[in-house]
């Protein structure tokens, strides 16, 4: 084989190879969105981040408008803090309410912004006041075991439930019937 | 009877010590070849078409091996994946499942396994037969230094073309698992794109794909022209040679992904 016709098939395979290399950058992996537009960073508080994860997708009516930047406890109250970098094409009221959220039952976690009514917008590096913890399935499920725990012995010593109310000191946030 | 007994204790200690610096003298020789391959180099690539020549060689002659691959791997995960996938009801996370073994681990080292046999198995056998054939002493005596002329293209002939298979390797893997999950099962298509971006970063999930291949190509470049250089010049000295090739990189990029698997992708909050 001559030189030629060698020097054509390793050009053709080098660029066969970056093709490939382009390929897994911008059609599998996500170079091109999101994370290079320019931006600005908001700040939310958080009691429980659950399962938040770094690069968690901010959604706004389940729209994408930003990534979480990174995610700390601030060692004094004990929050979590939570930098989130939005797409600067989009602007968000003062009130607005972020809540951790899931997608589905195993989907991925991610940080809703709902927008309230308020006319002046959140700038770079504002916090955002109001927010909505994780919800945290087990104390979902302990929370649901001890009102049934709760009704069920009540409903077995139903005479005197009136004058004994069980285990009305441990409910902190029971349901009363 | 304790004078016996003692001799054998020390012949076995001996030779567990023989062994283990024997191991070391010729990892250290390993290494200071691929200095005086990096020495030469220079001089090797004044004459770009050898290395262009190799690099036909090990790579454009592994294509069709390594497309093949790719295809297959990408669509036996699909099928794979979907199958399991779909117990939990979530069936359009096939793009990310293939997506990331692909680009993650099977890429890489497939196509590292792949090129260990098919390329780095004929650099040795070259190179042995040369030196059996006396066509090594002969460049020496013509004053053309072999390490120049025949090894240092080889090699990164090799180092160049493995990082390119890798990724030849996982775009076609992903392709073979959308006809499959796609065309063949049915998921949605924007699903199956739609999540593969969200799951898979350039940055860290294909760099480390790339730096892992780019470390395999190394590898086994050098183990294959470290073996051919120093076979034994006989027939059957070329032969263990290969064969030392073929297995020395097999287990070599396997314990080089396990310890850089465990270093880039360490769990955690990342």
């Amino acid at each position: 084989m001559n030189r030629a016709a060698i020097d054509l098939w390793v050009g053709i395979f080098v660029a066969m190879g970056i093709a490939a290399i382009l390929f897994l950058a911008l059609k599998v992996g996500n170079l091109l969105t999101v994370d290079h537009a320019p931006g600005y960073r908001l700040e939310a508080r958080f009691d429980n981040i659950g399962g938040l994860k770094l690069r968690a997708p901010v959604k706004a009516a389940g729209v994408l408008v930003g990534r979480v930047e990174s995610v700390r406890l601030d060692p004094k109250t004990y929050e979590a803090v939570a930098t989130l970098r939005i797409d600067s094409q989009y602007e968000f009221t003062r009130d607005t309410i972020a809540s951790i959220n899931t997608s589905g039952v195993l989907g991925e976690v991610y940080i809703g912004l709902d927008a309230g009514g308020d006319p002046v917008m959140l700038r770079d590096g504002d916090r955002i006041a109001k927010t909505q913890s994780a919800v945290v399935l087990e104390k979902l499920i302990g929370q649901f075991l001890f009102d049934k725990a709760q009704d069920s012995s009540r409903g077995r010593n139903g005479n005197n439930a009136d004058s004994a109310p069980t285990g009305a000191s441990q409910g902190s946030g029971g349901t009363k019937k | 009877m304790s004078a016996e007994l003692a001799h054998g204790v020390t012949y076995w200690l001996r030779r567990l010590g023989g062994a283990v610096t024997g191991g070391v003298s010729k990892l250290g020789y390993a290494a200071r070849f691929l200095l005086a391959v990096m020495w030469h180099s220079p001089q090797a690539f004044r004459r770009i078409h050898l290395t262009l020549r190799e690099i036909y060689f090990a790579g454009v002659l592994s294509l069709v091996i390594v497309l093949m691959s790719g295809m297959f791997v990408g669509m036996v995960l699909s099928l794979q994946g979907y199958e399991t996938l779909k117990r939990y009801g979530s069936d359009e996370q096939l793009g990310i499942l293939v997506a990331l073994a692909l680009v993650r681990e099977l890429g890489p080292v497939i196509a590292g396994l792949l090129f260990a046999s098919r390329a780095g198995s004929a650099i040795t056998a070259e190179i042995g037969l040369m030196k059996t054939t006396e066509q090594l002493a002969a460049m020496e005596m013509m004053a053309v230094d072999p390490l120049a002329r025949v090894v240092a293209p080889r090699f990164w002939g090799g180092v160049i073309s493995m990082p390119l298979l890798a990724a030849l390797f996982s775009a076609f893997g992903i392709f073979g698992g959308y006809i499959v999950g796609v065309r063949l099962i049915g998921i949605d298509e924007g699903a199956f794109w739609g999540q593969m971006q969200a799951g898979v970063d350039f940055w860290p999930d294909v760099t480390n794909g790339i730096i892992k291949s780019v470390v395999f190509g190394i590898a086994v470049s050098l183990i294959a022209v470290f073996e051919g250089y120093n076979s034994r010049p006989t027939a059957e000295g070329v032969s263990t040679a290969t064969t030392r090739t073929v297995v020395i990189s097999s287990l070599t990029i396997l314990a080089l992904d396990f310890v850089m698997t465990a270093f880039m992708f360490r769990g955690g909050n990342v």
